[in-house]
């Protein structure tokens, strides 16, 4: 089967992309000249700008949308206000996690939500199987682009080509029709970096030009980021990655999402009554951070071990670029995620010491307020 | 692409510099280059023989996870601890960042070896 392409794959191969195959999509991990940690330093200390059109969106519609998505996901939808957004994980009836995703209220009758590539079929099929009368769903994943520009200047970039000011849009919260460098855009504060930056959707044909005038908005103080730093970035923030941190056999509160599961909620939502008795019976495992004693880098699926027995396993680890070092998040019997708890990393047949940790992670310089 | 003409080389990118009874192995300008920035690198213990070809260490970029294979049989005469600390010196100057130097076991093991043209042809295939 072929990779599919983004509206932006023109640009990728313009600013000498090393393109990979991401879950089906042929993008760039890296760029020539810059690399993951130059890339990652950028956005920490500038600006970056991603090509991130593989997201999908899907708009939910109707008298009953409302009531759809507040059963469908596991955060409560009611108190948003219009061009609010909400972070939710969605679950199946196990407690097991579909996606994550962003939503963003048009109105009580429109939503628009944001799910990640690699599961944005799956999770289309999800939404119209759990479908109720009064509601439809539409896909409208090839008709967007989706550019993230992230960083400290991130801001003072967009503004120079868009008609709103930005300070009226605060973080989690959207504007739906922007001009952006002339073209119609949603514009919303939101990111998967841990610093404060932007996410514009925008139509496919109109993406090139809008990366293009960015760019130049942006001069020095911008360059184009790949896939390797968006996996360093958000890492380093603690965002969880499907099929890492949150998974179909993971619970978001094993994942530590619990803030994001409402379980008071008056209505019922698809995972309420397992996540219910989880909650009751008490988490068996937890997502924990840890760093590395002896030296080895943790990575992804690497076994955790106590004296020998198996208690885990690395859910992402990596050297970290901001602090240099090693460190990472692992899922782990709940009898060893007290912070200060000795565990071995297995690396390459070998137990490597680690310690359970705490503020290990990068602080979000997000402008949550 | 930077193949310096007095090494030989492996099909896996490494280098070796021989020296007599001795060789200095590392990893090439092309290995490095896409392997992208190296994090870390587990070097051989001093002693230990190997026959070609087979992994004595281990190098791992931010993404990457690779072995280091050996270009000839020997035993470790002297490995480059500097690299432990400084990792991205493989980044910087691949060819003088050596990783071991091998008491080499059987010189007709470099018989086996690229030249730095054959080298470069090989690259070019993989490029294409």
């Amino acid at each position: 089967m072929s990779l599919r392409q983004t509206p932006l794959y023109d640009m990728h191969l313009k600013y000498n992309g090393k393109m990979i195959d991401f879950g089906g999509w042929e993008l760039p991990v890296q760029f020539e000249g810059m690399g993951i940690i130059k890339e990652h330093n950028m956005v920490r200390e500038s600006a970056g700008l991603f090509d991130v059109s593989h997201m999908g969106e899907v708009f939910i519609t109707g008298e009953k949308a409302e009531d759809f998505v507040q059963g469908l996901v596991t955060n409560d939808i009611r108190g948003m206000k219009d061009f609010q957004i909400l972070y939710s994980p969605i679950c199946y009836p196990d407690g097991g996690v579909v996606d994550d995703l962003l939503i963003y209220k048009y109105s009580n009758q429109k939503y628009l939500l944001v799910i990640n590539a690699g599961n944005a079929d799956k999770d289309f099929s999800w939404i119209q199987q759990n479908l109720i009368d009064g509601v439809t769903a539409v896909n409208v994943s090839a008709e967007y682009a989706q550019l993230a520009l992230q960083g400290p200047r991130a801001q003072e970039i967009l503004q120079k080509i868009c008609d709103v000011d930005l300070d009226s849009i605060k973080f989690f919260w959207f504007n739906p029709a922007v001009k952006v460098a002339g073209m119609e855009c949603i514009v919303s504060r939101t990111g998967y970096t841990g610093e404060d930056g932007f996410e514009v959707y925008v139509k496919a044909d109109d993406a090139a030009f809008l990366w293009e005038e960015i760019l130049q908005a942006g001069g020095d103080l911008v360059s184009p980021i790949g896939l390797g730093a968006r996996d360093t970035l958000r890492f380093e923030a603690k965002l969880p990655l499907y099929g890492q941190e949150i998974d179909h056999d993971i619970t978001p509160l094993e994942a530590g999402l619990g803030f994001f599961v409402k379980l008071n909620k008056d209505d019922d939502f698809i995972g309420k009554s397992a996540l219910l008795k989880q909650k009751e019976t008490g988490l068996s495992r937890k997502l924990v951070e840890f760093e590395m004693l002896d030296k080895g880098i943790p990575r992804s699926h690497y076994e955790i071990q106590k004296d020998g027995k198996v208690i885990g396993h690395v859910t992402t680890g990596m050297h970290s670029p901001t602090f240099k070092k090693p460190i990472g998040l692992a899922l782990i019997s709940i009898e060893y995620s007290e912070p200060g708890t000795e565990i071995d990393i297995i690396i390459r047949d070998k137990p490597i010491k680690a310690r359970v940790g705490t503020g290990l992670f990068y602080k979000k310089q997000t402008k949550a307020k | 692409m930077n193949i310096p003409g007095n090494l030989l080389y492996t099909d896996e990118h490494e280098w070796i510099s021989v020296d007599g009874d001795t060789g200095r192995i590392g990893i090439t300008d092309y290995a490095q280059h896409h392997l992208g920035d190296i994090v870390f690198v587990e070097l051989p213990e001093v002693g230990d023989s190997f026959a070609m070809r087979d992994a004595v260490g281990v190098i791992e970029s931010v993404k990457a996870v690779v072995s280091l294979y050996t270009p000839a049989s020997g035993t470790i005469l002297e490995v480059n601890e500097e690299l432990e600390d400084s990792p991205e010196l493989l980044n910087e100057a691949p060819y003088d960042s050596w990783i071991a130097v091998i008491e080499l076991g059987d010189k007709n093991d470099l018989q086996k070896l690229m030249t730095a043209e054959a080298y470069a042809a090989f690259c070019q295939t993989l490029e294409d």
